[in-house]
């Protein structure tokens, strides 16, 4: 992976040189490893699994299991920790928000960047931004429209500000002519912006939810 | 605090940019902060609220001029120093080695640390623990607390004063005002409160908007309900 990459957005400029922060980081876990507090290899371990394991499509299958059996959604609404580990998954108090035609819900944290990193991986940039940040509260709305959803004003917004150990997720409505999917045909519908909420799952789904492999 | 990364309802910041294809990573040291990080709570150096609290305490340009990791980069730092584990002269001639190419510090292996932030992973996390009963229903009006403490909160600048109303009961948590302060693991009423939007921004508000917040009962005192007519759809 190279860090040589051309960002747009105030949250990629640095205070320091990247070769800077590079080593400082290289020093702190060179400090750490002689301490004994600290193992490289513990280190690998935990990034293959953001960069290999964990991601989106861990809660995209969450998603299709509740959209085919109504039992599980129901104890997905009331128990969504429970719910997710009997199909494996856990490492979070989870909180799972239906959207139905009435209502729908948006997924932020206004104080840090809380997000159920174990179900659906690391948060993008886009959500840990002072934009997102800022505005997902006051005007959900209008940060809905930027991102190509828009919700009229006879539909209820509900929007989640992830202030304790509770994280969000969000059921998206399942998309009308899908009966005849099957659950793994419907997981790949799902995307992670669905599951936070600044996306509908659409039925020919252009961004997948598992991660490319192609980079890694 | 009343401190620069209680961001909910700020104006100014612009449009929320979206990358394409965006990788979990964007610069191979981004991972490590992350893993070292991991690490330095399974090894309970510091906790999840020393760990938030000391990324507010950054002065607020800093906090604004820098990326995601490049704050946790800092608070790692900070906490260390604070703690003792390191000082910042060392980290300086530990850079000034690793500039030079060799690295001193002898390998180590520990599949224990391993184990336990891969268990970290999949385990439900403990931050759910015994304690007082709520004083609390689902349904009960409640005005949040006007004050600004110093120290670390979890009640947001935007909703202070205001009034919500009880969603749901989640249990007992570990109340983060003490434990961020080195105060223990306090294990108080934790609530889901509902806010019209028009009780939070006035009127700014969209129509049928609401947020959630998940809050301590600390922050709470009993209410009347709905004072006003903005209020009476709750």
């Amino acid at each position: 992976m190279s860090g040589n990459h051309d960002h747009e957005g105030h949250d990629h400029h640095h205070r320091e040189p990247e070769s800077v922060l590079s080593l400082r980081v290289r020093a702190l876990e060179s400090l750490l490893v002689e301490k004994k507090l600290v193992s490289s290899d513990a280190v690998d371990r935990i990034v293959s699994a953001y960069e290999q394991d964990i991601g989106p499509h861990h809660g995209a299958k969450v998603v299709a299991r509740a959209w085919v059996d109504p039992a599980y959604k129901e104890r997905l609404l009331a128990d969504g920790s429970a719910a997710i580990e009997e199909l494996g998954f856990g490492g979070v108090d989870l909180k799972v928000v239906e959207n139905t035609p009435q209502v729908h819900n948006l997924v932020t944290c206004t104080l840090c960047s809380c997000y159920p990193h174990s179900l659906i991986g690391l948060p993008p940039t886009w959500y840990k931004s002072f934009e997102y940040r800022s505005r997902a509260v006051i005007e959900p709305r209008v940060v809905l429209r930027e991102f190509g959803v828009d919700v009229p004003e006879t539909i209820d917004i509900r929007v989640w500000d992830s202030s304790a150990e509770m994280r969000y997720l969000v059921l998206p409505q399942r998309p009308p002519g899908t009966e005849g999917m099957s659950e793994t045909e419907l997981a790949q519908l799902v995307t992670r912006d669905a599951m936070i909420g600044v996306a509908l799952v659409q039925r020919t789904s252009g961004t997948p939810a598992r991660p490319e492999r192609a980079a890694l | 605090m009343n401190g620069i990364h209680d961001m909910g309802g700020m104006h100014g910041f612009g449009r929320v940019e979206r990358e394409p294809e965006e990788p979990v990573f964007h610069a191979e040291w981004e991972g490590r902060v992350l893993g070292v990080s991991r690490a330095c709570s399974a090894q309970k150096i510091f906790n999840i609220d020393e760990s938030r609290h000391a990324i507010e305490r950054m002065p607020p340009e800093d906090y604004l001029a820098s990326s995601y990791y490049e704050r946790h980069l800092d608070r790692n730092v900070r906490l260390l120093v604070e703690k003792g584990v390191i000082t910042r002269e060392e980290l300086e001639r530990r850079m000034a080695v690793l500039a030079q190419g060799r690295d001193p510090a002898p390998s180590h292996e520990d599949p224990s640390l391993i184990a336990r932030m891969l268990r970290a992973l999949t385990a439900r996390p403990s931050y759910r623990q015994p304690g007082p009963p709520p004083h609390f229903s689902p349904g009960d009006h409640v005005i949040t607390r006007r004050d600004a403490p110093r120290g670390h909160t979890r009640l947001p600048r935007y909703a202070r004063g205001k009034h919500g109303l009880i969603h749901r009961v989640h249990g007992c948590y570990i109340f983060p005002d003490a434990n961020a302060h080195g105060e223990g693991e306090q294990s108080h009423p934790l609530y889901s409160i509902r806010f019209e939007a028009v009780e939070l921004w006035g009127v700014s508000a969209e129509q049928r908007a609401c947020v959630h917040l998940d809050l301590w009962e600390r922050y709470l005192e009993a209410a009347p309900p709905a004072p006003t007519p903005g209020r009476s759809q709750t």
